[in-house]
């Protein structure tokens, strides 16, 4: 039982990561009907930008409280990684906006290989370490949760409370999810489509550096490299909760986090990616719009 | 009183790729008139209203709006000079609410008025009231068409474009929507260009009209006018009636 509560803890822990991510790919296809290839090296950018800043503060400042580091490296990193794919959207998505559908994903696969060249031959090809920040582990009736597993519930659950408002009380959201209905009724009513399409983007973005933040504190390491495999689960982690739909990208990825650390405790760590991709499988044969995803059928 | 001239459009193009729907079309809107335009079916009448916020875009030809030149102007920067539509189609927003459609039509205010105006198209469409909180695309065909005229009312528009806004709805309503119509147009000086397949009741309501019959408009004059006309008559007054 203990075992079992502590693998359903681990599992959440990458759930929470890939849920964060997950929103920009569920968000873009929302409103720009594209699967942004690169997303996944967005976050990985993320994680970079707050190792560059780690070893900054860790420069100039003898030491600095750890949630003051932390906060620093978070927002510093959802502002550059943010600007990234602000510019990748306007330079690369949006010329090609209109043209025919596989034009867009053709790009965003260059995008993503672009981006993960750059960052190998600016930061180097070898795995970039930190010291751990938080080694704090407690241990409650035979389960041990670490600090940084709570630093990363409590991240991911203060950012969808923000998230969700956004999206559903503020007339931003009300704008982003009008122009993910209907763009041209959206323009009819005074709403400018390319600028909430950037600020998609943006949001995206910031979303995935956070979790990259988180994910190099977790781990304590990134490479360059690091983009891909999250970026496909966190992917994988959409369509299973229905692509387009933004509660069901976090259902999604905390599924997918599940999956993969009870597969691997009670299975085979080996297979623990054929296991996730195989149960993806298995729901869309059932669901194929995915968990929460809406049929394609409307009556409008 | 009907005033200066808030819209004209001049001469204007349009086309879908190669096929021409406006032929060089010319319309002018005084400030406080209600001006109908009637047309057979493909005659380009939602086209002419779609160009007008540039989408498509005129090929060639001047739209003015209140002195500005919004020829070329982005189409959420039309919809800033307050001119609203409710376009063909509806386009009630499938996913939100009734409220939220409302909200949309108010951020041309920013929001300013909402409290006030969404009482004032609850009055004139009380079946929006009770359906609040039900989603845009599971409301019934004449619903929407009320929540499209409602949303558009909320941008408090100098200009207001109606596509067939008895389109679908019970003879009861229609007679509604076009006294709501005059209504707005008298007390708050609303002016309206509307498309109507109901020639009667739209020259009738109509300070002045237009005919278009294959992206040319063909014939102009008062609603009294064209409802007097024997051509008129024939094309979409009796013939309709066979
Ligand atoms: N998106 C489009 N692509 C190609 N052709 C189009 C498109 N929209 C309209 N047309 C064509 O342009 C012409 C004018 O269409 P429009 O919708 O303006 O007619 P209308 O007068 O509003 O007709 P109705 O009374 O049926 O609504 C028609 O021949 C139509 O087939
Ligand atoms: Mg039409």
């Amino acid at each position: 039982m203990q075992y079992f509560i502590q693998q359903l803890i681990n599992g959440l822990t990458l759930g929470s990561l890939y849920g964060l991510i997950a929103i920009g790919y569920t968000m873009v296809y929302g409103i720009v009907g594209m699967i942004n290839f690169a997303h996944g090296d967005i976050f990985m950018v993320g994680a970079f930008i707050a190792l560059i800043v780690f070893l900054i503060l860790a420069a100039l400042f003898y030491s600095v409280p750890v949630v003051v580091a932390l906060l620093v490296m978070m927002i510093v990193a959802m502002l550059f990684t943010a600007l990234y794919n602000w510019v990748i959207e306007k330079v690369a998505y949006r010329p090609l906006r209109g043209s025919f559908r596989l034009a867009p994903l053709i790009t965003a696969i260059g995008m993503s290989i672009t981006l993960s060249n750059f960052v190998q031959v600016t930061q180097g090809p070898r795995n970039k370490p930190i010291p751990p920040m938080i080694s704090e582990v407690y241990n409650i009736y035979g389960v041990s949760i670490s600090l940084k597993q709570i630093v990363i519930f409590v991240v991911t659950a203060v950012l969808l409370a923000i998230f969700s408002y956004l999206v559903n009380k503020t007339s931003l959201g009300r704008a982003q999810r009008a122009c993910e209905q209907d763009q041209k009724m959206a323009a009819l009513l005074g709403i400018d489509v390319d600028r909430t399409i950037s600020i998609t983007f943006i949001i995206g973005a910031a979303l995935a550096a956070v979790a990259g933040t988180l994910f190099l504190m977790y781990y304590g390491v990134v490479v360059f490299s690091d983009g891909f495999v999250p970026g496909v689960k966190a992917f994988t982690a959409a369509v299973l909760g229905g692509i387009g739909s933004i509660p069901g990208a976090v259902i999604g990825g905390l599924l997918i986090g599940l999956i993969e650390s009870l597969w691997s405790a009670y299975f085979s760590i080996d297979y623990k990616d054929v296991a996730a991709f195989s149960i993806l499988a298995i729901v869309l044969i059932f669901l194929p719009s995915g968990i929460l995803g809406r049929p394609e059928v409307e009556k409008v | 009183m009907t005033g200066k001239t808030l819209l004209d459009i001049r001469g204007v193009h349009t086309f879908y790729g190669n096929i021409q729907a406006l032929n060089g079309v010319d319309v002018t809107v005084n400030d406080g008139e209600i001006v109908a335009l009637i047309g057979a079916n493909g005659a380009g009448k939602s086209t002419l209203m779609m160009t007008i916020f540039g989408a498509p875009r005129a090929r060639s030809g001047k739209i003015v709006f209140a002195g500005t030149d919004i020829t070329q102007l982005p189409t959420h920067e039309i919809a800033r000079l307050r001119i609203a539509q409710s376009p063909e189609g509806r386009r009630i927003f499938p996913r939100m609410t009734v409220l939220e459609n409302l909200q949309m039509g108010a951020s041309l205010d920013k929001m300013k008025h909402f409290d006030e105006d969404v009482e004032k198209v609850f009055v004139l469409f009380p079946r929006l009231k009770e359906r609040i909180d039900q989603r845009g695309g599971t409301l019934s065909g004449g619903e929407q068409q009320m929540l499209s005229i409602g949303r558009a009312l909320m941008a408090r528009p100098k200009l207001l474009l109606l596509d067939e806004p008895s389109l679908g709805l019970a003879p009861l309503v229609v007679k509604q929507i076009f006294d709501a119509i005059r209504e707005l147009n008298r007390t708050q000086g609303l002016t309206v260009f509307l498309v109507e397949q109901n020639a009667f009741g739209a020259l009738k309501l109509a300070t002045r009209g237009y005919v278009m019959v294959n992206g040319n408009v063909t014939m102009s004059g008062t609603g009294k006018q064209l409802l007097a006309d024997p051509d008129v008559r024939a094309a979409y007054l009796e013939g309709g009636r066979h």
